[in-house]
């Protein structure tokens, strides 16, 4: 009668409590907080190649929950990805994505190109329906140059000059758009990017802490973090080191643990090797 | 004795062991009573407004787009007002509501100027007034959709003030609203920052790179704008003027991927 | 009170949507001695991800020996302290002598329950000296909650400083500790170093930290950068 029916695992997340959920919110509960790099994440070309920089602020609701992450994540030897949006999502997903590179990599023996790399993610972020709220900007210099693009969680993405995203992105794109020029040279773009970021971390409240950069050339990257401190810390006048003895011991109990002694020898066995 | 027992115990107050109505009477009429309505979203709206101090001196601009939802409806809406020799003041939010309270303050001009007793409206007596409208009608729940910069000369030195819809106000040497707190108000704030004395000259040509910087971002911006200026020398509302553009770095830009 | 966002749904009319309130953020702080009183709050002004203003201070000099501290709806807080201003002027022609500070706390208390149904969303703190001349703190709720206390934080960093305020002024949690009372220079130098920590944690704290002392000679006004990002 009842023929077994049997589910092969497809891969991939499980959709099947996403209406639940929606049902469940609905009647007020309320999903966990999660971090989200509310962020300056900027990328140009310049004559040789491509610069990205990140702020270095994650923040949950109005608290800082990191001072100083790590937004630029590596995907390769000549790729690099500056991440916006669920902290989670960006460094799941740019994880993922620099395996898959890899192993192309390994299978083709050849450096891999930065369109790959966009495909990956791009085709990743569509499949799951902006549900993985990863906001990216890619940059990187292959075979045939540098390139640079930003992508979306939805997975849509574009090819420009010069990109900003997070929640800085306005910030950042009014300094793009009043300074940036066409072969732009390595020095000014690197005090272009910085003074990008800059504006995001002054005028937007989800952003904020150090600047990174990432300066990727034909056969060179340097990634400098940080590469400036926009704000110094207060220094705090007085000092907070408790005296011994301050927190308070609630109840003690001391209790013998007594061995019952079995053997004193130790036998020598050989090794498992199998 | 009479009169006394004539009042209620508690005036608006519910009868002994009855509830407290918050209708005040109406659930009791058969009569189907509607609320008054108020405009809660705006029709024709104006983008950004920016300003900034300089040395000696305030200006405030603002393009003169008329946007009616995404539609571009009108492009020659001027959104900057001379209100004396002093002051001067810019609005963003609906245009109706910036007629209607133009057409209040030009008025209020005119009754100053008519008792002639040498006071005038000051940016600051002008501020503290439009403070109090916002937020008097925020808190009657029919807002005046407007986002307001006043500037001028206080006692010889620049002021400049911001309020919004609901009654949130300060001043500030910067200040910028709508999309232009986004985008302008960083440049400004940056240039500010490295020069606090700036010339009416370089401040206007600060200005016009926030407002060509909008033209590029700002879907409700346009490249037609005006600028107001005051100074020691008095307050002027220049003729419109076109933005200059560039769109060198648009051949870099092709397909997607 | 929460932070509205305007709904873009396809196929729909879109219809903006606005709140009465905005949650403008700041944190205020008192701390009360023997013979003074410290009312101290951070001077930025912000509204969702944006920063308004660097240098809007949320402290107000009432009287001569009181001081409050106002954080929450920027535009609520404008109303308030005009009105204040003026029942403190008017107490001022009536009796010819300023209001005490004890009765200024007995005021604001009515003035915000009298908006019971429509609050003045602004959590206030005073401080300032009582009448036998020691230092005294009141904290209120938005709808006129009050008590005294010997030292408060509020605001958008209120509940990450009291904990530590707790600790270091009201000595809870240590075992066996001398509880030296508090003086001047070492509510000054603790006052700074908490907002230091606050604008560290907090996105709505920074920009400059404004100290108000009052003692029985009247008001002095310290300022101290912190963060501004």
């Amino acid at each position: 009668m009842a023929a077994t029916c049997v589910e092969f695992a497809t891969g991939g997340f499980s959709f099947e409590n996403c209406r639940r959920n929606a049902i469940l919110e609905e009647k007020g509960l309320k999903p966990p907080k999660v971090y989200k790099t509310g962020t300056t994440i900027v990328g140009i070309v310049f004559s040789d190649g491509i610069i990205l920089g990140a702020d270095t602020r994650a923040t949950e609701d109005t608290i800082v929950a990191d001072k100083n992450c790590s937004k630029i994540h590596y995907l390769a030897p000549n790729i690099y990805c500056c991440g916006a949006g669920t902290a989670a999502d960006t460094e799941k997903t740019t994880q993922i994505i620099s395996s898959q590179l890899e192993l192309h990599r390994l299978n083709t023996d050849r450096t891999v190109r930065v369109c790959t790399a966009n495909r990956l993610l791009k085709q990743m972020l569509f499949r799951y329906q902006g549900h993985i709220g990863a906001a990216l900007v890619l940059g990187g210099v292959d075979s045939t140059g540098p390139h640079l693009y930003s992508i979306w969680p939805h997975g849509s993405t574009d090819v420009l000059p010069y990109v900003t995203m997070g929640s800085g992105s306005l910030a950042a794109m009014s300094v793009f758009e009043s300074r940036y020029t066409p072969g732009i040279s390595r020095e000014d773009g690197m005090k272009l990017v910085r003074d990008a970021i800059a504006a995001g971390i002054f005028n937007d409240l989800g952003s904020g802490s150090n600047i990174d950069l990432c300066v990727i050339t034909k056969d060179k990257v340097d990634y400098l973090r940080p590469y400036d401190e926009a704000n110094k810390k207060g220094v705090r006048q007085g000092k907070y080191a408790y005296k011994k003895g301050t927190s308070c011991v609630l109840t003690e109990t001391v209790r013998k643990v007594e061995f019952v002694v079995e053997s004193t020898q130790v036998k020598v066995e050989a090794m498992d090797t199998v | 004795m009479e009169g006394i027992m004539e009042q209620p115990f508690w005036a608006n107050g519910p009868k002994p062991g009855s509830f407290y109505d918050f209708h005040a009477g109406h659930s009791s009429k058969t009569t189907t009573v509607m609320p008054v309505k108020h405009t809660q979203y705006p029709m024709v709206t104006g983008s950004s407004v920016i300003g900034i101090q300089f040395d000696g001196g305030v200006m405030i601009a603002a393009d003169k787009l008329g946007s009616y939802g995404s539609l571009a409806r009108y492009r020659n809406c001027s959104r900057i007002l001379k209100v004396n020799n002093t002051t001067i003041m810019g609005a963003g939010g609906d245009y109706a509501d910036f007629q209607f309270l133009r057409d209040i303050v030009e008025q209020r001009v005119i009754d100053e100027e008519c008792l002639d007793d040498g006071f005038n409206y000051t940016p600051r007596s002008l501020f503290s007034w439009l403070t109090r409208v916002l937020y008097n009608r925020r808190s009657r729940f029919n807002p005046l959709w407007n986002t307001v910069l006043v500037g001028g000369l206080q006692d010889g030195e620049p002021f400049l003030g911001y309020v919004d819809k609901i009654g949130t106000a300060y001043q500030s040497p910067t200040a910028a609203s709508g999309f232009g707190a986004y985008i302008a108000l960083p440049m400004l704030r940056e240039a500010y920052e490295r020069n606090d004395k700036m010339s009416e000259d370089e401040a206007k040509t600060l200005l016009e790179s926030c407002l060509r910087v909008l033209y590029y971002r700002d879907c409700r911006a346009w490249n037609k704008y005006d600028i107001a200026i005051v100074t020691h020398d008095g307050s002027r509302l220049e003729e419109s003027k076109t933005l200059s553009t560039d769109w060198s770095t648009a051949d870099m830009v092709s397909g997607y991927e | 009170m929460s932070l509205q966002m305007e709904q873009h749904e396809y196929g729909t009319p879109m219809q903006r949507y606005w709140s009465p309130y905005a949650m403008n953020g700041g944190t205020g702080l008192a701390v009360s001695g023997a013979d003074f009183a410290i009312v101290a709050s951070d001077s930025r002004l912000s509204e969702g991800f944006s920063i308004h203003s660097r240098d809007a201070p949320k402290t107000y000099q009432l009287t001569d020996t009181t001081v409050l501290s106002c954080a929450g709806f920027h535009g609520d807080i404008l109303a308030l302290t005009k009105y204040l201003e003026a029942r403190l002027q008017m107490y001022e022609h009536e009796h010819n002598k300023k209001m005490s500070t004890s009765a200024i706390a007995a005021m604001l208390s009515t003035i915000l329950y009298y908006k019971r149904f429509f609050p003045y969303y602004v959590y206030n703190i005073i401080g300032g000296i009582d009448d036998e001349g020691k230092g005294c703190i009141y904290s209120f709720d938005p709808v006129g909650s009050y008590e005294r206390e010997t030292y408060r934080a509020g605001g958008s960093a209120g509940s990450i400083l009291q904990p530590l305020l707790d600790n270091q002024i009201g000595f809870k949690n240590q075992q066996g500790v001398v509880k030296t009372p508090l003086t001047l220079q070492k509510a000054v130098q603790l006052v700074k170093d908490v907002f230091i920590s606050a604008a560290e944690r907090d996105i709505y704290t920074g920009d400059s930290l404004v100290i108000r002392i009052i003692t029985k000679d009247g008001v002095k006004t310290e300022t101290f950068p912190l963060r501004r990002d």
